[in-house]
């Protein structure tokens, strides 16, 4: 019955010290000011370099789709043959013939195929000049599959993509542009001399690392303006505005005849909700190549790869090394930076050696003592965390000096990173002073008195 | 001046922690410093390589075309126009239709074989089309043979793959493929199925991309004569009068668009000159070079404070003892000579543990980013800063030191 109320009262009594030696850890550091002012701002410097390297590293080395990463699927069947495919792996797109294939098999519950487009918007209304639109051609699964949001209408039906339609779904900024960003579903539009409709306008959607589109973006490109029916990009004869890539000897010199060469330029995706999906996909893609060596088409054995979202970035290498690389040395730099705190520590409380012996021998034990050089060391930290979080905040504006632009703009100093960089510098400089405060409890009360 | 080390070994037996914390220290930045180094010097030398452009004077409009539905015939003529309109401008040198351009960060190239049968191929080289202007336009140098003839450019539209029967290569894809020097004349196939007769050499010229995996096949490019007819738009690369650039710049897109307004030249990026392209196209190296450069600097800054703060501490902590050292006969040098001393011995141990680590991160690095390997140089490097920085930062406490006056001995601390 009793202990309720002496635990509270030990709980304050707690808290009181705790603020008696958050007080003491503020007055030491204005005691060796030199000494304080070189361990804050190793811990600022060395906290603000991780930091900075780690909101890049952060932003892209995300998952871009977290909830479906699992359930998406790319399918790769090699073309190309052992002596020319890359190393042994397949081609990292499908060729038309390919592609076509695997579309029309409908073996998965979704699918799409897509390839970037470059199109451009006539003059019309208040513009005299044509405007620049990139998008890509997608097939109606697209958006379910990605989870586009729409801001207008929606994306297109099956249906439209069997009738070739003339659909197109538009960003909200060339909605902006072009309709002032009004609902303009059912609107016409002119794009590169030909007549489109719009029935969907997309939310503001542009997952990054784009993951859908490794094959001709390193993953970090401005949203897409514009996504129309796959069949009517092939009907018009657009040519992938995106990376194509062939093998061998080349002659094509009509449409049809590039349809039909080695070349790669579309990307296939399906949706799999289970591993029994999975693996029934697999075995089509397997028995699909085995089936083209049996025709005559592929001379060899069947070399086919389904990798999902998180596999492929990583076989893509979608994280820069430059993004790597700076964040281990920036993280070296930080425990370097540790380490002289550490040193620096136990230099400022050693000091302090005759003042201990007095305390000691006037009765505050060891632990009293460790308590009170780890909360100054915590003081020290969390003047280190703010001097970091100064800095942060200036690297990551001025990080565009350091990574592309595209990247660069990616780095944020948001709630999260602001805490993270308090709680880091505060639990990194109380770790780094375990030792010191250590070695500062165990001074011996009677030989420090001895001596002065 | 005699030093002894056992006193000192002595000495540091009874401040391990300490020790041990300097030398861990050294050790850690020798690591990352000359690592640093490394990728700063990599990075560097990849900034300075030439692109065989005249850069001071080319510039680059990237020309879209609006109308989607032309032919190739129509694009011909319009471009044909178009080159006719820019060469007329007073302030414009020269202009070339292209496909791509140095250092534009990546395009077009294509695999070369010796024989069409052969399905290995023997090298790989960036892939530049132009008319008979393109060498000038570029400033490029013709080192050997001759430029391309009007009547040999050929027409080539969206869809085609076309391969001339002639082309002009860089030196280096002519020494790859022709290592005896006889590359004149000579032919070669590049995803053809007929041959390219080698007419012209050039040296250098720099491929489109910048990226690693190109690397092996530095400067080695080959041009083709032929205006690239593609439906969605086409690269004109266009020389100024020398001082004339900025006029040339804003004149060029206003004389296309006084040919047709059926087309789309960015008013962001759409002319740009070489400076910019350059700048743009080693964003990621120059970016690698300054962080590490920041690194290292404030890396070196805070392991030198480190030690004069220690060394501080040390030199607080003995100033009786050393007051006692002074009484009894020992020079304010040999003072001196006992901290820079100690400070080498330290310093000595973490760089030989600093040299491990500093081996131990590159072959990492090498391994996990197909990064080179470190020449010792950087390690001889890092090893001779440090060891200076080392002395340099003991220097003010150990002076302070050699000035304790020998009647400290007699005081309580």
């Amino acid at each position: 019955m009793n202990e309720a109320p002496r635990q509270r009262g030990d709980n304050r009594r707690d808290l009181r010290m705790f603020g008696h030696y958050f007080q003491l850890g503020l007055l030491s550091l204005r005691r060796n000011p030199a000494l304080t002012a070189l361990m804050v701002m190793a811990i600022g410097f060395g906290v603000a370099a991780s930091m900075i390297t780690y909101s890049v590293f952060r932003a892209v080395s995300g998952n871009p789709i977290p909830g479906k990463s699992a359930r998406l699927f790319t399918p790769q069947v090699d073309g190309w043959g052992p002596q020319q495919n890359l190393k042994g792996e397949p081609a990292e797109a499908l060729g038309y013939t390919d592609a076509m294939a695997l579309m029309r098999a409908r073996v998965a519950k979704r699918q799409t195929l897509l390839y970037p487009v470059q199109l451009s918007v006539m003059p019309g209304g208040n513009r005299d000049l044509p405007l620049n639109a990139n998008g890509y051609a997608v097939t109606a699964d697209f958006f379910t599959m990605f989870e586009v949001p729409f801001r207008y209408g929606s994306g297109w039906g099956a249906q439209d993509d069997d009738a070739r339609a003339g659909d197109v779904v538009i960003s909200s900024e060339l909605n902006q542009k072009l309709f002032g960003g009004a609902d303009s579903v059912g609107r016409a539009l002119s794009l590169g001399g030909h007549d489109y409709r719009v029935v969907g306008v997309a939310s503001h959607w542009n997952p990054r690392p784009r993951f859908y589109d490794l094959f001709s973006t390193s993953g970090f490109a401005d949203e897409p303006d514009i996504y129309m029916v796959f069949n009517r990009a092939l009907d018009l004869r657009m040519r992938t505005a995106g990376r194509n890539s062939c093998r061998g000897s080349l002659a094509y010199t009509t449409w049809q005849g590039y349809l039909q060469s080695n070349c790669v330029w579309i990307t296939p995706w399906v949706e799999l909700a289970n591993p029994a999906e999975v693996a029934s996909y697999r075995s089509f893609l397997a028995n699909y190549a085995a089936d083209q060596q049996r025709a005559g088409r592929f001379g060899w054995a069947a070399n086919v790869r389904l990798r999902d979202v998180t596999q492929w970035l990583d076989y893509e290498h979608v994280v820069p090394p430059e993004s790597r690389i700076a964040l281990v040395v920036a993280l070296g730099f930080f425990l370097i930076c540790l380490v002289n705190t550490i040193g620096l520590l136990l230099a400022k409380f050693m000091r302090r050696a005759g003042e201990i012996g007095v305390r000691r021998a006037l009765g505050a034990t060891r632990g009293e003592i460790y308590t009170q050089y780890l909360v100054e060391a915590g003081t020290v930290g969390l003047a280190g965390g703010l001097l970091g979080l100064l800095l942060t905040a200036l690297g990551v504006s001025g990080v565009g000096i350091l990574f592309q632009p595209e990247i660069a703009r990616l780095a944020q100093l948001d709630v999260s990173l602001v805490g993270l960089t308090l709680v880091v510098a505060v639990v990194a400089t109380v770790l780094a002073a375990f030792y010191p405060a250590w070695r500062a409890a165990h001074v011996q009360p009677a030989w420090q008195l001895k001596s002065s | 001046m005699h030093i002894q080390i056992r006193p000192i070994l002595t000495a540091l037996r009874r401040h391990k922690a300490g020790t041990l914390l300097i030398a861990l220290q050294i050790a850690l930045t020798l690591a990352i410093v000359c690592n640093a180094l490394f990728i700063i010097h990599q990075r560097l030398a990849n900034l300075s390589a030439a692109s065989g452009v005249d850069e001071a004077n080319v510039f680059v409009v990237a020309n879209m075309w609006a109308d989607l539905g032309q032919s190739t015939e129509q694009i011909d003529a319009q471009v044909r126009a178009d080159l006719l309109a820019l060469r007329q401008l007073p302030a414009v040198r020269e202009a070339t239709p292209a496909s791509g351009y140095p250092l534009r960060g990546g395009g077009w190239d294509n695999f070369i074989t010796m024989t069409p049968e052969q399905t290995t191929p023997t090298t790989d080289a960036a892939v530049y089309t132009g008319d008979e202007h393109f060498i000038d336009a570029l400033g490029l140098k013709l080192v050997a043979g001759r430029h391309f003839r009007p009547d040999e450019v050929m027409v080539m539209g969206t869809q085609q793959a076309i391969t001339p029967p002639t082309a002009i290569v860089s030196k280096a894809l002519a020494d790859r493929l022709f290592p005896d020097g006889d590359a004149l004349g000579k032919s070669f196939y590049a995803m053809g199925a007929t041959p390219s007769t080698i007419v012209g050499i050039v040296d250098p010229l720099h491929r489109q991309g910048v990226d690693q995996w190109s690397n092996t096949y530095a400067g080695q490019a080959l041009i083709w004569p032929m205006r690239a007819d593609d439906a969605r738009g086409i690269y004109y690369i266009v020389r100024a009068r020398p001082g004339q650039l900025a006029d040339a710049m804003r004149e060029a897109p206003k004389a296309l668009f006084a040919q047709s307004r059926l087309r789309i030249i960015d008013p962001k990026d759409g002319v740009q000159d070489y400076a910019t392209i350059r700048h743009k196209v080693y964003d990621r190296d120059r970016g690698m070079a300054i962080l590490m450069g920041i690194i290292c600097t404030v890396l070196l800054a805070i392991t030198a404070a480190g030690i004069v703060g220690l060394t501080s501490f040390w030199v607080g902590q003995r100033r009786k003892q050393i007051g006692v050292r002074r009484a009894l006969g020992a020079r304010q040098r040999d003072i001196l000579a006992y901290f820079l001393t100690e400070n080498f011995l330290i310093s000595t141990t973490g760089v030989v543990l600093g040299t491990v680590l500093a081996i131990a991160f590159n072959l990492w690095t090498v391994t996990r980013f197909e990064m080179s390997h470190m020449s010792m140089a950087y390690v001889g490097i890092g090893v001779v800063v440090l060891l200076l920085l080392g002395q340099g930062a003991v220097l003010a406490p150990a002076l302070r030191a050699s000035r304790v006056s020998p009647v400290e001995a007699t005081r309580s601390v």
